[in-house]
């Protein structure tokens, strides 16, 4: 249980900046369309990881219920984007992004 | 206010409205809202600033201009659009959908906290994702929903880490308090992630390069009456709310923030206007041309001063002559297409239609006495002095911008032997707006 004392606010931003780097990386290389709206809701995870953090760093609380709201976007962004796919899916019958390409120029 | 409130419940009562099968009072409803909301900020003209909602709100002068332009563009494109939004047969959740994104629009203008311009670009983005991919069979509307679905989550993602680096060096989500921490002390590293950040999302939102690339894809794809309000309502929204962000947290505080913007906004013309001039599909050019203005926007941004006047008349101006431009586009993108050679011999059949269209094209040419040379004028002269390399570049890309507007005008105006018939509609609307582009000369001096 020592290991726990020892943790500072640098490892959780660490933490939060590798999940977001992960995410946006994801977001670039990954073909798939749901594999993408995962790396998405990555990074929105982290900023929530980082803000708690920050939060409890500065001893006030408006970090941490900015992250109730980033929850309640995130959702609705979920379903919005979920309806997306679906009709994507149903019209194409597939989810690889490679596809997409009809716009351009 | 009560502004925010009407704006919000306008939404929930047009689904209200489809529940009870009153599908006929949606529009004279929206009309009502919006008039109502344009008389509330006259009402509250010259005002002084009224804090609510324990800081998180605040109506001032800039927010009380910005309502009324906002709320004159929401109430024009609904008056040349809504034909075609009955026309899809779902018109109660397109117009439930763009009465939330109007509402998210207002939050935009007036926010002092960071919690507050999340919530507000959020609640503005998230309608216009299912709105640009509402034409549920087309596979271009699909393809684009789904672009502007991720690459606006992810910007939106991006802004937030901003926010959040920004709190961690700061300690507060509250504009002026950010102002203060930073003006005082040394400037941390964390706040400079955190404002490239925020610059970077912000730069997705309003497409500037090197993050435009999304919005010709974009604009071309999802239905014409929703790119309209895509490049008039939605960009002008966030252009203000960036603005705020701007004028209220960094300025003066960040001594190179003036530097990359004037970057950014010289690659953007240039790449803006190149890209567009060789286009031929016409509603791409648009999108393109609309990158450009975004440009001349952002550079609003680094006139000395909080002076809202310039930004003001820039969105109005383009927002108009925009929405004349795509009311037409979609009369013609209807019946024969979107491509130049589709817009050939209009003026023969449709004098008034290619008549129109000109001079909303003129009007974004920014030729003189229409109201977008005015928008341009008050931006370059705010600049001469101090940058006055980057308006070189700015009167250089607007003669390349000539070039391509041109283009469609000559195409309106060939003879050919098989001209494009229209059908025209929402005459006396579009006269009232070429009327206003025409007046904006005499009204410039009240804005």
């Amino acid at each position: 249980m020592e290991i726990l004392h020892n943790v500072t606010i640098n490892h959780y931003l660490g933490l939060s900046t590798v999940l977001f780097a992960l995410g946006v990386f994801g977001m670039l290389y990954r073909k798939n369309a749901i594999i993408i709206f995962m790396c998405v809701e990555l990074m929105l995870n982290a900023v929530n990881l980082a803000l708690v953090s920050f939060s409890k760093m500065h001893g006030d609380t408006d970090g941490q219920i900015f992250v109730f709201f980033i929850m309640v976007v995130a959702a609705a962004e979920v379903a919005v984007g979920l309806a997306i796919l679906m009709m994507l899916y149903r019209n194409r019958h597939t989810t690889d992004t490679d596809t997409l390409n009809d716009l351009k120029g | 206010m009560v502004i925010l409130l009407i704006s919000a419940l306008l939404g929930v009562s047009l689904l209200a409205l489809e529940i009870f099968k009153l599908r006929r009072w949606m529009m004279p409803l929206m009309v009502m809202a919006f008039l109502a909301i344009i008389g509330g900020t006259f009402a509250l003209w010259g005002m002084n600033e009224n804090v609510m909602m324990q800081g998180m709100i605040v109506m001032d002068a800039y927010a009380l201009r910005t309502t009324a332009v906002l709320t004159i563009l929401a109430l024009f494109w609904l008056l040349t659009q809504h034909q075609n939004i009955e026309k899809t047969g779902n018109s109660s959740d397109l117009y439930a959908l763009l009465a939330f994104s109007f509402c998210g629009a207002l939050l935009m203008t007036n926010f002092t906290n960071l919690v507050m311009l999340f919530l507000a670009i959020e609640i503005l983005s998230i309608p216009v994702y299912v709105l640009a991919a509402s034409n549920r069979s087309s596979l271009l509307s699909n393809e684009s929903g789904f672009k502007y679905f991720i690459l606006g989550s992810a910007a939106s993602a991006i802004l937030l880490f901003g926010i959040a680096l920004l709190y961690g060096a700061t300690g507060s989500f509250d504009l002026y308090n950010i102002h203060d921490a930073l003006m005082s002390g040394t400037i941390a590293p964390l706040s400079w992630v955190g404002l490239a950040m925020i610059l970077t999302g912000f730069g997705f939102k309003i497409s500037v390069a090197p993050f435009h690339f999304w919005a010709p894809d974009v604009y071309q794809g999802a239905p014409t009456p929703i790119t309209g309000w895509m490049a008039t309502v939605v960009k002008g929204a966030a252009i203000f709310g960036m603005y705020r962000l701007f004028k209220g947290a960094f300025d003066g505080a960040m001594p190179h923030l003036e530097g990359i913007l004037v970057i950014i906004i010289a690659i953007t013309l240039v790449i803006a206007n190149g890209m567009a001039s060789i286009q031929s599909n016409v509603k791409r050019m648009l999108a393109y041309s609309g990158v450009s203005h975004a440009a001349f926007m952002l550079a609003t941004m680094i006139i000395p001063g909080f002076d809202p006047q310039s930004i003001v008349l820039y969105v109005i101006s383009y927002g108009i002559s925009s929405l004349i431009v795509f009311s037409i586009m979609n009369q013609v993108g209807q019946t024969a297409g979107e491509e130049l050679n589709n817009f050939r011999g209009l003026s023969q059949e449709n004098p008034f239609s290619a008549a129109a269209m000109t001079i909303g094209l003129l009007s974004m040419a920014g030729i003189p006495p229409l109201a977008g040379f005015f928008g341009k004028y008050y931006v370059i002269s705010g600049l001469i002095s101090t940058h006055p390399g980057l308006t070189i570049i700015m009167v250089l890309t607007s003669v390349v911008g000539m070039y391509y507007y041109l283009k469609v005008i000559f195409a309106m105006y060939q003879k050919t032997s098989i001209p494009v018939v229209v059908e025209e509609n929402n005459k006396v609307v579009l006269s009232l707006g070429i009327i206003a582009l025409v007046a904006m000369m005499v009204a410039v001096q009240w804005m």
